[in-house]
């Protein structure tokens, strides 16, 4: 514990638990694409994913307590991975008191690298928004406890909530995209064999998040999900 | 070529400072740019006006002295090159230049385009180095080395210390600048004993200076003159890495952390 | 006043450690109570401020750069020089020694040269143990190349930046001991003179450049180490900022200045391209290995070089020296390249430079073994040229380099100011006449890490732990001189800019004392230089306060010594009637142009006590004798 609080006291060492957490993000990301796109086969099947996930674990562990475990770790990993990025946003704000007249000229950053920070703040909104609206329903009009796949689908008539995914998971797609490099690159994964694939696989990663998450709510916008 | 220019002047680390528009008429495409400036200050200089002030001296891209951002690019247009390597023929008559100094916290303007850029040599202080006392050392060649980890610290050990990555940088840090010392030294086996210490001591004297962190934009190796990969900062990363859970270092500076 | 070289008796190889031995030492519980002034932080500044600070002196190091780690020593691009005989090719310390005073013409002295090629050994381990990571064998072992036509292979490198790494591994020792306590760095901090007490060098006062204060520092012992004097032709290789100021101060004080007028030209610069500008850049020697020099046999050709066939080209180098061809040692190269382009047959736009052309050696070797071997070097010359050299030839030509003279320095590397030490470019070195290749690194480091901190100590035990005041009215005295100046300077509020008065030194001292010299061209030089210096003093103009941050006032300060110093190069000229090495007099040469030494009545150091500005200085003679490397006239015929 010691040691990792003297990581985190250099900015190097946040970094690399924004990347660690970063990673959890990620493994969360997918499992939860996965699960979401269980909805393309029907309440049954849905439901009954929803279910497993409260059931998961047994018999060590009771009803939802797994579930819970995930939900503390989670927490805990947003609660660093956020501060982290607010205390060296500020690092970073204060460290060029006068600003450069007309901008620096990107020359190899991307829109991706130079929107993490604003970008993360979309998704922790979203985040909150995505709890109230699924988990506690209460940002959801016709929340009926229990009943996941009802809510998924009727939450997804909407076309305002529909567009506020998209954005949110744009603003995820573009996070990954610079995330999963930048990541690769805090954790000092490198080899000048393998360098060449990091790019590749943060595309692939950003852009599997963004069409596994987008299709489920552009489906049952487009009814094919009834 | 006529120009027209805007240069940053400011007469002290304390006052403010503004950009004040100047001609510079009849360049050669041959001239570099710092003699573009050199041939206004002459002329400044006949009207009893205060040249502008900026920093050079090898002129000839090696001693990290020159730099100026140029057009929102520190060291200008021209990839792998400092300042005083760049030469007119990359611009065009008419053309307008915005001339102005590195910009970040830890390097103050000490007058118009020159700064004071201590906080690098105080990161080496704190252990950027080999201890290796003058005379007890073995025979050269009794350590071999790979060539390619020989080569690999050259490429690292290339960096002469402008600064150009702390002005490129969005977030004004200093991260290359530190990588390439700690994985030059890093890399080779002399450097081993120390390489705990090193990186550790490094980051917090770079953190106590007041360089932002970084966000891994790559804008310092595209503006490094000496083109030095952002691989070492994944290198440095891991080092810090390791250095931290591994041990609690002997020799942590005063201050640091 | 005489010159005590202070070489110990004894077989040469035995020199050096007799007088180790004879050193007296500083008790290590005392060495705390001394303080050290090193001015200067390049290869001798920096390693000797380290390695005496690592004994436990109190070392104050002064630059006028913003960091130590940007001093001159970094644009060295070749390599470094040792007898370590790693090739296995028949090297040793005799042979370099053999070599360097061959090479330096015999105007050098024989056991400093001795010693120096006995040390390049450890300067190799040193550097290794410090992390410079000099160029390696696949099997991991250290690499070699032969260099400047040396028949073995004992230079060291690290890519085309061997200055810069070998610098780096110094500023680091530095740093390790700024960051220890025991060295204090004063970067921008110009020394402007030296204060003597009782005869004995003891501080010196600075301007601070960022404030423009004035103020003095005192010591036990002062250590100048503050580079050569080649910016004094306005352009030359040298760093912008690199002057004469700290050893001409201390000049003026008293000690003597050793054979100013040994300069060396590189044959391989890059011609100047208009009015405007403001340096030369070298080009590394190893293109003279593949590239053949030439110019048109015609005066005034116009057509571009690729239309001149084969007849009309005449590749002088190859004609006049068959064996050595492009290969010729630098001052030959040099000095023949001036003559063709005198003679009207100079190549480029200004019609000054002479071609280095690859076209043979691309035809050939192909495209890409040219490209491996000097990609890097095409690549530099392209961006300063705007010229691609794999198409167009190159135009090169001779630019002042290097500064063998310097303060005088006995053994001990003191020099006639006790208390006053002088190292690296900035005394007159172990070079003689003529500095060969890769052996100014050497020089450097090997003075600044394994002599002076020896041979300091000596005369620290002598003097004894008194305490420093800079309080003394010496220091007073000086300080308010300094201060005079500063204001002088600023106050001719004339009209022309102290570069303008610069290149016109420049001029001058080219014409009359660059790579060829003659009684004629010397004696104007002599009335110019004076003209010049009054016109300086009276219509320079020299914006700003001193008070401040003032570039200008800087480089009016450096010029004011330049224009001194200036005439007494041409004076030393003028008085050495033979040539020898890089001193090229025209009145003394052999029926086929060679230089023509004349042992008989100038086997000696040149040493000049100064008497005052425009008074003719003093000279004093320290005889050279050569016991171990018999005289022999050079020859590459
Ligand atoms: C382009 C070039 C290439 C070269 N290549 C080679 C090579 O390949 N091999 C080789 O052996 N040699 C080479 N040389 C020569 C060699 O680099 C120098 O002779 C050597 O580095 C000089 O070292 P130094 O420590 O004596 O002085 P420098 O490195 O010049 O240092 C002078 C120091 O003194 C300080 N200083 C000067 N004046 C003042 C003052 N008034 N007040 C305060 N500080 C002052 C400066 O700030 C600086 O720190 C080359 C030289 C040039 C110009
Ligand atoms: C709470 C709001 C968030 C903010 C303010 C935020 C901000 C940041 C920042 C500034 C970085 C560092 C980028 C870099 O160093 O290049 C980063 C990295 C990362 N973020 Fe976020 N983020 C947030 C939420 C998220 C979420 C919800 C996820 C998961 C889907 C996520 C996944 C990642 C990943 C994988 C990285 C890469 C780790 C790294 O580069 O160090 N982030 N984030
Ligand atoms: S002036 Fe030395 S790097 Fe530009």
């Amino acid at each position: 514990m010691r040691r990792v609080l003297s990581l985190y006291r250099s900015s190097v060492g946040k970094k690399i638990l924004m990347a660690v957490t970063g990673v959890v993000f990620v493994l969360f990301v997918f499992a939860h694409m996965f699960g979401n796109l269980k909805a393309f086969y029907g309440p049954e099947k849905f439901n009954h994913y929803a279910e497993f996930l409260r059931d998961v674990g047994a018999p060590a562990f009771g009803h939802g307590q797994l579930l819970w475990l995930f939900r503390v770790v989670l927490l805990f990993a947003v609660v660093i991975h956020a501060l982290a990025a607010f205390q060296l946003w500020r690092m970073s704000a204060v460290a060029r008191p006068v600003p450069y007249a007309r901008g620096l000229q990107p020359e190899e950053s991307t829109y991706a690298s130079r929107t993490m920070r604003w970008g993360g703040v979309i998704l922790l909104a979203f985040v909150v928004y995505h709890l109230l609206h699924f988990t506690t329903g209460t940002a959801h009009p016709d929340f009926v406890p229990g009943a996941a796949y009802e809510n998924l689908v009727i939450g997804f008539q909407s076309i305002p909530v529909v567009i506020a995914y998209l954005v949110a998971m744009g603003a995820l797609c573009l996070h990954l995209y610079h995330g999963v490099w930048s990541g690769l690159q805090t954790l000092g994964v490198n080899h000048q064999r393998y360098n060449r694939y990091r790019r590749p696989l943060a595309v692939l990663v950003a852009g599997i998040v963004f069409i596994g998450f987008v299709s489920v709510p552009v489906a049952i916008a487009a009814g094919i999900i009834v | 070529m006529n120009l027209v220019l805007h240069v940053w002047r400011q007469a002290s680390p304390t006052v403010k400072g503004g950009f004040v528009r100047y001609e510079a008429k009849d360049i050669s495409d041959h001239a570099s740019f710092l003699e573009m400036l050199d041939i206004v200050n002459e002329q400044l200089t006949e009207n009893g006006e205060e040249p502008i002030a900026f920093e050079h001296d090898c002129r000839e891209g090696i001693c990290g002295s020159c730099g100026l951002v140029i057009n929102g690019v520190p060291h200008g247009p021209q990839h792998g090159a400092a300042t005083c390597q760049l030469h007119m023929r990359h611009y065009k008559d008419g053309d307008q230049i915005w001339i102005e100094p590195w910009r970040a916290k830890a390097f103050p303007v000490v007058k118009d385009l020159v700064v004071d850029r201590g906080a690098l040599d105080r990161i080496i202080q704190v252990g950027g180095y080999i201890s290796a006392r003058t005379g007890a050392v073995p025979d050269a060649n009794a350590t071999l080395i790979r060539k390619e980890h020989a080569e690999l610290a050259m490429d690292a050990a290339s960096c002469i210390g402008c600064g150009a990555c702390v002005a490129a940088c969005p977030n004004a840090s200093a991260m290359l600048f530190v990588a390439a010392k700690v994985s030059h030294l890093g890399l080779l086996p002399q450097g081993q004993p120390e390489r705990r210490d090193r990186v550790l001591n490094l980051v917090a004297q770079m953190d106590s200076e007041g360089f932002g962190s970084c966000t891994n934009h790559a804008e310092c190796e595209a503006s490094c003159p000496k083109q030095i990969s952002i691989d070492f900062i994944a290198r440095l990363n891991r080092d810090l890495f390791v250095a931290s859970l591994a041990q609690t270092p002997e020799r942590m500076v005063a201050g640091a952390g | 006043m005489e010159l005590d070289s202070k070489v110990p008796s004894g077989p040469i190889q035995e020199k050096w450690d007799k007088r180790k031995f004879e050193l007296k030492l500083v008790n290590p519980a005392n060495k705390r109570k001394y303080t050290v002034i090193v001015v200067g932080s390049g290869l001798a500044g920096a390693s000797a401020a380290a390695s005496l600070g690592e004994l436990g002196y109190i070392v104050k190091c002064f630059c006028y750069q913003d960091s130590a780690r940007r001093a001159h020593s970094i644009a060295a691009q070749g390599g470094i020089n040792a007898a370590k005989n790693y090739q296995n090719d028949g090297d040793s310390i005799w042979r370099l020694f053999y070599d360097t005073v061959k090479g330096g013409d015999y105007r050098s002295r024989e056991a400093n040269v001795y010693r120096l090629a006995q040390v390049s050994n450890n300067i190799i381990d040193q550097c290794v143990a410090q992390g410079v990571p000099f160029a390696r064998e696949y099997g991991g072992l250290l690499a070699n190349r032969s260099f400047g036509g040396a028949q073995v292979s004992r230079t060291f490198y690290a890519r085309g930046q061997t200055g810069q790494q070998l610098l780096v591994g110094a500023y680091h020792a530095l740093a390790k001991e700024v960051g220890n306590g025991t060295v204090q760095m004063f970067p921008r901090t110009e020394m402007l003179d030296l204060v003597l007490v009782d005869g004995q060098a003891r501080g010196i006062v600075v301007r601070d450049m960022v404030t423009g204060k004035v103020s003095s520092h005192a010591a036990h012992a002062v250590v100048l180490a503050t580079g050569g004097y080649s910016n004094v032709y306005f352009f030359s290789t040298n760093a912008k900022g690199c002057n004469t100021t700290a050893i001409w101060r201390a000049h003026r004080r008293g000690a003597v200045f050793a054979n100013p007028c040994f300069t060396q030209i590189h044959p391989t610069c890059i011609p100047r391209a208009g009015e405007y500008q403001s340096k030369l850049t070298l080009m590394s020697e190893s293109l003279r290995n593949d590239g053949r020099i030439w110019v048109p046999k015609e005066q005034g050709e116009n057509r571009p070089a690729a239309q001149i066939p084969d007849a009309e080209r005449d590749y002088y180098l190859e004609r006049l020296y068959p064996s050595f061809g492009n290969l010729t040692p630098r001052d030959i190269a040099s000095r023949r390249a001036k003559e063709a382009v005198d003679d009207g047959r100079g190549v480029g736009l200004l019609k000054n430079g002479v071609y280095l052309d690859f076209r043979d050696a691309i035809q050939r070797l192909g495209k890409s073994v040219i490209e491996e071997r000097y990609g890097n070097l095409f690549e530099m010359y392209e961006r300063i040229t705007g010229e691609n050299p794999y198409a167009v030839p190159m135009r090169i030509y001779p630019a002042p380099h290097y500064t063998m003279g310097g303060l005088w320095v006995d053994y001990d590397l003191q020099s006639t100011i006790p208390g006053l030490f002088v190292i690296g470019e900035a005394n007159f070195s172990d070079h003689g006449a003529n500095r060969l290749g890769a052996s100014a690194l050497m020089q450097g480091l090997a003075d600044g890490y394994f002599v002076l901190p020896y041979t300091i100590s000596d005369y620290l035990a002598r003097v004894g732990p008194t305490k420093t005041d800079p309080t003394h009215a010496a220091f007073g005295a000086v300080e308010r001189e300094v201060g005079e100046r500063v204001k002088k300077l600023l106050a001719v509020n004339g009209k022309l800019t102290v570069d303008t008065i610069h290149r016109d030194l420049g001029q001058v001292m080219w014409d009359a004392c660059g790579m060829a010299r003659s009684r004629g061209a010397l004696e104007k030089g002599l009335e110019a230089i004076p003209e010049i210096r009054e016109r300086f003093w009276r219509e320079v103009r020299v914006p700003g306060r001193g008070e401040d941050f003032n570039q200008s006032l800087e480089k009016a300060g450096r010029l004011a010594d330049f224009l001194e110093l200036g005439e007494l190069m041409c004076r030393d000229a003028l008085h050495r009637e033979e040539s020898s090495g890089g001193h090229f007099r025209e009145e003394f040469q052999t029926p086929e142009g060679e230089a023509k030494r004349d042992d008989e009545r100038f086997a000696f150091v040149s040493a000049w006590e100064f008497t005052g500005v425009g008074s003719a200085p003093k000279l004093h003679q320290e005889p050279l004798s050569f016991e171990n490397v018999p005289l022999s006239q050079r020859s590459y015929k």
